[in-house]
């Protein structure tokens, strides 16, 4: 007797719905073995981790504040996924953005310029975001280059770009020679919402791009062409669908996306542009677009999930003396289950007898 | 089994909370720490310090820290959860921090914070740092001496003043015995990443650098000077073990005391807003045992060491002279004073290198 997996005839809707519900209760149980080990309290670390951290309206507007660029961009990789475009590169989308729409800011510190130059820097960075995550998609189309590759390299060309442009022509020149811009004009800043907290216009922004996904997917022929690229391609050829102009299409919204979450997050809880702006917000936004089922209110709630992780860890750190690696470890944990469990979508398991198998065999 | 599953869960919650809650009387002190806390340098020297602290007034405090904390968007948010964890006196530990706990310590006007290395003040926020370029200028003498090939090697992490003045007064030492030695310098761009600074180390030996220094935290410019055969000197701690034969000696960052002079006077209520810039005389930074040289060198390093704790030698030392050829304006009588240290954005003549930036 033995367990395997066998391929299911169809995916499993009722799976898919609880897989990552599964995920999550496996990463507890094992949260749980984990501190125990560590010698602390485990309900009262996870009470510290996922409880304590709803409790209060500062840990929140945190949550929402760390949950605002995770959703947007990932909403923006969904797309992609769905199209079965790999866009791996957000990172890099989302500093070119940062990169484009600070350059507004530079330019007219403390020139009293107008109210304009918020909407512009949000329109040019989405733009710039846009054209850098183009790079990868024509080279697909046209050539035929892996865009995962590409995507993830150009990267690392956005990071040495921000940081050659904050250590030489836009640095502070009273910064004392730390790779900083100066501090951006109140004109050029995402405005708070609340008086004494950190919680900005961008996330009613994200939460927007979240309804508008919903809509574009749900109830739209696009975005049925993106759902039928990505699941069927064969059906598509003959529906008449393209999928190469889809590639095209969802890496530049994908890009516009990660750019203005780039610029979002420079011009509201940073308030300058500096090297390490992102503590690798676009590789974390892929977690966030599985983990939410590549559906846009899942990204949501995935989103503000794996905010949640972060805040929670850091109060565990206080609260409990709990080491930082411990939010990394499960951060990890929580991504294996749930790429463990989606197997569990188009496989299922099978308690298989070897000696019957043969007597079917010489039947 | 449910029922008596869940009061267990109800018990252990409700136990917990009341062990928590009992300390409450105790003063609550806060550290940001820049890298983790096993970095051996930088950050582990302040949470030894802590140690330290934990040691003489434990009865009294209770101390939490943060490690790994960036210096980002994130570091606001750090500082604020220490603040709203009941912590009333925060120590944040590294220049980047400047701002946001500036920001913090303007929301919080009852919570007193220190910050480390920057010029930033509150009258609840105070500053603290050490003069490490008296070290470096011993270490200067140390290292033209040891100089086969004339050639130092030095990894800088970011050209802020406190970086500009350590290799500025290396410079001005070494200058003093082999007037046309020349500097090497890499800026790694970061405080820690063991892996940027290993390279930095091997790209400067194959430079023909033979004594290498470094402004990082980690030891492992120490580890390849070791292995291939050079001389180094460390950083913020000991690290004599990465270097057996390779460590001339190392500024150790002796936070201690001075944590715990604060926190008794956080505690006696008598803490004020100040600026802390310690010197050799102070015990804010102190010299690794001089080793891996002969008698004579180490007699020179000790008698200049002396000489600079009793205020009879001054590295920067007028007249200096800039990389443009032009002399530099004397503030401080016969030497620069604080303020042009504090800010020092030239290299000395001497230095081939041209600041970033300039």
């Amino acid at each position: 007797m033995q367990l395997v997996l066998e391929k299911r005839a169809e995916r499993s809707g009722a799976v898919a719905l609880v897989s990552p519900l599964i995920a999550i209760g496996l990463t507890v149980v094992t949260m749980v073995i984990l501190f125990a080990i560590l010698g602390k309290n485990p309900l009262l670390a996870l009470h510290a981790y996922f409880i304590a951290p709803l409790t209060d309206g500062y840990s929140l507007q945190e949550i929402a504040v760390k949950a605002t660029p995770l959703v947007m961009i990932a909403i923006g990789l969904s797309l992609c996924y769905l199209a079965n475009a790999w866009n791996i590169g957000a990172e890099g989308q989302f500093l070119i953005g940062a990169v484009a729409g600070s350059w507004i800011a530079v330019k007219t510190q403390g020139t009293d310029a107008g109210a304009w130059v918020l909407p512009a820097m949000l329109v040019l960075a989405a733009a710039a975001g846009a054209l850098y995550a183009l790079i990868p998609a024509i080279c697909k189309v046209k050539f035929g280059a892996s865009e995962i590759l590409t995507s993830l390299m150009l990267v690392y060309v956005a990071d040495l770009f921000l940081d050659y442009l904050v250590r030489g022509p836009w640095r502070d020149p009273n910064g004392f020679n730390f790779p900083t811009t100066a501090e951006f004009d109140p004109v050029a800043t995402v405005p708070l919402l609340i008086e004494g907290g950190r919680l900005h216009l961008g996330s009613i922004i994200a939460l927007l791009v979240v309804a508008a996904a919903a809509i574009l997917l749900g109830r739209t022929i696009k975005g049925f062409e993106i759902r039928v690229v990505g699941a069927a391609p064969r059906a598509a050829r003959f529906g008449g669908f393209n999928a190469n102009q889809l590639i095209i299409l969802t890496f530049a919204v994908s890009g516009a996306l990660a750019g203005l979450a780039g610029i979002i997050e420079v011009a509201g809880p940073v308030g300058h542009l500096q090297p390490g702006i992102s503590p690798g917000y676009g590789f974390t936004a892929i977690i966030v677009a599985f983990l939410g089922r590549l559906n846009p209110l899942g990204i949501l709630i995935a989103g503000l999930f794996l905010a949640l992780t972060f805040i929670g860890g850091e109060q565990a750190q206080i609260a409990m003396k709990i080491p930082l690696d411990v939010t990394k470890v499960f951060q990890g944990i929580l991504l294996f289950y749930v790429l463990a469990c989606d197997s569990l979508i188009l496989y299922r398991f099978k308690l298989s007898f070897p000696n019957r198998q043969v007597a079917r065999g010489t039947h | 089994m449910r029922k008596s599953l869940l009061a267990l869960a109800t018990g252990l919650l409700l136990a917990g909370s009341v062990s928590a809650a009992s300390p409450a009387d105790k003063l609550k002190v806060g550290f940001i720490y820049l890298g983790p806390i096993g970095d051996l340098g930088w950050t582990y020297q302040h949470d030894l310090a802590r140690q330290a602290l934990v040691k003489e007034l434990g009865d009294q405090i209770e101390t939490t820290y943060l490690e790994n904390v960036p210096e980002g968007p994130d570091a606001e948010r750090s500082i604020e959860q220490l603040v709203r964890a009941g912590n009333k006196l925060i120590f944040t530990t590294s220049f980047g921090y400047m701002d946001p706990t500036l920001k913090v310590a303007k929301k919080y006007p009852n919570v007193h914070f220190e910050h480390a290395t920057g010029y930033k003040r509150n009258p609840n926020m105070s500053t603290y740092s050490a003069k490490w370029w008296q070290g470096r200028y011993i270490q200067g003498l140390i290292a033209a001496k040891m100089s086969k090939s004339g050639v130092l090697g030095y990894i800088g992490s970011f050209p802020i003043p406190e970086v500009v003045s350590g290799i500025n007064a290396t410079m001005l030492a070494a200058q003093t015995i082999k007037p046309d030695i020349k500097v090497k310098i890499i800026w790694a761009n970061t405080w820690f990443d063991p892996g940027k600074e290993a390279d930095a180390a091997k790209a400067l030996i194959d430079q023909g650098a033979d004594v290498i220094m470094q402004h990082t935290d980690s030891p492992a410019a120490m580890q390849i000077a070791s292995e291939r055969g050079k001389l180094a000197f460390g950083q913020d701690s000991e690290m004599i073990k990465f270097g057996p034969k390779t460590q001339l000696t190392s500024i150790l960052d002796t936070w201690g005391p001075y944590y715990i002079e604060r926190v008794k006077a956080e505690l006696a209520g008598t803490w004020k807003s100040q600026d802390s810039w310690g010197g050799l005389d102070s015990h804010m930074f102190a010299m690794a045992p001089y080793t891996n040289m002969p008698d004579d060198v180490k007699k020179m390093a000790e008698d200049a060491q002396a000489a600079i704790i009793a205020g009879k030698l001054h590295p920067f030392k007028c007249p200096i002279v800039g990389q443009d050829g032009k002399p530099v304006e004397c503030k401080g009588g016969d030497h620069l004073d604080d303020g042009q240290i504090l800010g020092m954005n030239f290299y000395v003549k001497g230095i081939d290198d041209k600041l970033p930036g300039k």
